[in-house]
């Protein structure tokens, strides 16, 4: 007997997404990438296509951070201590975006000047043709103060500013719709609070194409399954039709494993938890590779062994099935 | 797939004679959707209407039990696609293959020491759920030897790997009384293999690369009235895998497709290498796997997978909580600080081990935050400088500590003038902003 394949039909889909300027569009990327588009839940072929396959952006930083993981800065070595090498590096490791997270301070301790987010920035992007994303440290006054000097030194470049949040998002979205530049909106795990940003976000007047949402997750074992679902059930919101929610998903998992004991601690730690190095990239992987099923359109990771296992597993999931 | 109280009308007789207690049998029938009656109700329903209803009641995904003394692995019953619709009950049992060109001595250890494992998450205990024994020599006596040297060391639940009927047969003699699972039937062995998990109680695996060969063989044997099976499509691809559990469960829980209705069966043990197996192993926990076989024993990946499987099937209607209160940590004493947080349990359990694995006393205090993080507590309202006052007040912290210093998340570092507002005399400091930092922070600052 043949078995008929239920296939769901659905009314809505997925907003496509482009950034980062070429030399034709106005700026110096080597290439421009676009996600979204999708008009299914993820990498269900037999239903509709997946016109674009989920990114994958390496975090680098400003200066070298003195709150990562001794791994982190091992795997990276010399390239961490300063921007360019290390988005060379992280070019160099297959990273389809970069992600440049400005930091608080300088090297000096001294609070980081709107002169040395630029400078940082520009060095960045003649160090990669790859797109960038420059999110700021998290601080309202602080973020505002800086993104707005990047913006304006990169006018046409199409770079994503982050993070918008709802108590500080006007300012970075003014300044990316003066500067042609996109954002992305971070909401505290709960769909209609993502919704809402989204919402008053596209009321000041931001293009819903320069739009990319952070529903924020949690890593493995420190509450995944609350961002994993607020993400389901915002891609099924997607699709259904409601067009405030079909913005693209971008989320860091990379910070998120980072920062738990596992990856971050390798001494005084129970003999159970096994070798510290693969435990610390497996914390990251799979962490990501569950939000890619669940609808994430670009993951942020930091260590670079990650990006090709996460490489290979979109390769395998974007294939059409083999179903003999 | 539950009939609607109209659907079991029309199996009914339609006499309307109360014998049932109901003045109508639409009246009965309303009850019988409702599950508020039995069906024996009805003296007077023929056979044809009784088997009719007892298929359509059965759960759209068969339970399964793969059992040895004392051990009991389930899966099935699930009603859901989604997580957030309901939860996901059972989870995936997760087993650890072994293969017959090994010598019993290094099988012996390799299990020894996965039968050992053992991770604390959130207060539980998490292991392995048992091990299958692949036969790949052909060799009859060299797989039960394998076997027998699981058996020697451990009585977790066994999967009997081999297309070889005899192999079975011996394997399953040698663990006469369990309930392993046979791993399996295909398109070629599986008269034979019906017959021997009938025999035995068994439930067994249906092998095949498509869903119309899965059906195909799950009729067939269904018809020979082997109830219990599981369903593994033969891929070691994400995406394939992934297409084939999405529609098998889809056709399952919608379509009420008996032939698919059962748990399915993951292989990662047959991926290219181990970071891919790890990643259809973490695939196969949130899409729909009931049963999953690692190749590897690495403890560095098998810990976050259990974790991932914890998460997953945590009920998102019950978020996770400790009870609200003070706790003692390290014994602490009246000039020992105390550390505020929430009591979602995974920011509990993070807190409380760090103050623990600093080896230095601290009193915790944790507040009705209705089982949320700091962030999203804070976000939400449920974790302020008001809460954290009354937590103060309704557990008598004052009464148990002489120095009055309270230590808040770094996150909710905003919070330190309201509270000392709220908290006259008290000496408000800002911890760190994660768990992790916290024995730093206790040893530099608090010290
Ligand atoms: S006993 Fe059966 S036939 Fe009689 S009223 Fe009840 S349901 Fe109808």
């Amino acid at each position: 007997m043949t078995v008929e394949i239920p296939k769901e039909t659905w009314a809505g889909s997925v907003r496509t997404v482009t950034f980062g300027a070429t030399a034709s569009e106005g700026g110096t990327r080597t290439r421009s990438l676009t996600v979204g588009g999708q008009k299914t839940l993820p990498f269900l072929h037999f239903e509709h296509e997946t016109p674009h396959p989920p990114l994958v952006a390496i975090e680098i930083k400003d200066h070298r951070p003195d709150d990562w993981s001794p791994l982190l800065l091992e795997a990276w070595g010399e390239a961490a201590n300063d921007p360019v090498n290390w988005a060379k590096a992280a070019e160099a490791v297959g990273a389809d975006v970069l992600v440049l997270a400005l930091s608080l301070n300088g090297v000096d301790g001294q609070p980081t000047t709107p002169e040395a987010a630029v400078a940082a920035t520009q060095a960045v992007l003649k160090a990669s043709g790859l797109p960038l994303m420059v999110f700021g440290p998290g601080q309202p006054e602080i973020d505002n103060v800086l993104l707005v000097a990047v913006a304006e030194a990169t006018k046409g470049e199409r770079l994503v500013l982050g993070i918008c949040e709802d108590k500080n998002y006007r300012t970075i979205v003014a300044t990316a719709m003066a500067n042609g530049h996109l954002i992305t909106a971070r909401s505290p795990m709960d769909v209609n609070l993502a919704k809402q940003l989204n919402i008053l976000i596209k009321d000041m007047g931001l293009p819903l194409d320069r739009i990319l949402m952070d529903p924020t997750t949690g890593a493995l074992g420190y509450g995944i399954e609350y961002g994993y679902s607020v993400m389901e059930r915002l891609r099924l919101a997607a699709l259904q039709g409601d067009a405030m929610t079909q913005m693209p998903m971008v989320v860091t998992p990379g910070f998120e494993a980072w920062k738990t004991k596992e990856a971050k601690v390798g001494q005084d730690v129970p003999a159970a938890w096994g070798d510290w190095r693969e435990r610390g990239i497996a914390w990251e992987t799979l962490t990501a590779v569950t939000l890619i099923e669940s609808g994430a359109d670009i993951v942020v990771l930091r260590h670079p062994e990650s990006v090709a296992r996460l490489h290979q597993a979109i390769q395998s999931l974007m294939a059409l099935p083999e179903l003999a | 797939m539950a009939l609607t109280g109209i659907q079991i009308y029309k199996l009914l007789p339609q006499t309307n004679c109360k014998d049932c207690g109901f003045p109508t049998c639409l009246a009965f029938a309303m009850k019988l959707a409702a599950k508020q009656v039995e069906l024996s109700s009805c003296p007077h329903v023929n056979d044809a209407a009784k088997a009719q209803l007892a298929e359509a009641s059965e759960p759209p995904v068969r339970l399964i039990s793969v059992k040895s003394n004392g051990y009991d692995v389930q899966a099935g019953n699930e009603v859901v696609l989604f997580r957030h619709e309901k939860t996901f009950y059972h989870k995936p049992g997760v087993f650890l293959r072994v293969r017959d060109d090994e010598s019993a001595e290094v099988i012996k250890a390799e299990i020894t020491r996965a039968a050992g494992f053992q991770v604390n998450y959130v207060g539980r205990d998490l292991v392995l759920d048992g091990f299958a024994v692949e036969a790949v020599t052909g060799d009859v006596s060299k797989f039960t030897v394998v076997i027998a040297a699981v058996r020697d060391v451990t009585h977790r639940p066994i999967i009997l790997m081999s297309h070889d009927p005899a192999h079975i047969s011996a394997g399953l003699r040698l663990l006469d009384g369990e309930h392993p699972l046979i791993y399996g039937a295909d398109a070629n062995n599986w008269a034979a293999m019906g017959d021997l998990a009938r025999q035995h109680g068994a439930a067994l695996v249906v092998i095949a690369d498509t869903l119309d060969g899965l059906t195909d063989l799950a009729e067939k044997l269904k018809d020979k009235g082997v109830n219990d099976l599981v369903l593994a499509p033969t891929t070691h691809h994400l995406g394939t895998a992934l297409t084939l559990n999405t529609q098998i469960r889809r056709l399952a829980l919608k379509k009420n497709f008996r032939p698919l209705g059962y748990p399915m069966m993951t292989l990662a043990s047959h991926a290219p290498d181990p970071a891919y197996e790890a990643m259809l192993a973490a695939q196969a926990i949130a899409k729909y796997a009931g049963f999953i076989v690692l190749g590897h024993f690495q403890p560095e990946v098998v810990y976050p997978l259990l974790v991932l499987r914890e998460n997953i099937y945590t009920d998102p209607q019950k978020p996770i909580q400790v009870k609200p209160g003070l706790y003692e940590i390290n014994n602490p004493k009246a000039d020992d600080p105390v550390l505020v947080t929430t009591n979602f349990s995974i920011t509990y359990f993070s807190v409380a081990n760090e103050v623990e694995g600093s080896g230095l006393p601290a009193w915790l205090l944790v507040t009705d935050a209705e089982g949320m993080s700091v962030l999203t507590a804070w976000a939400a309202g449920k974790f302020d400088a008001e809460r954290i006052a009354k937590a103060v007040k309704e557990f008598g912290v004052a009464e148990k500590v002489s120095r009055k210093r309270i230590v808040i998340p770094g996150h909710v570092a905003l919070l330190s003038g309201e509270l000392e507002e709220e908290l006259p005399g008290w000496e408000i400091r800002v911890g760190p902003r994660e768990a992790v930092d916290i024995p730093a922070f206790m040893k530099q600052v608090l010290a």
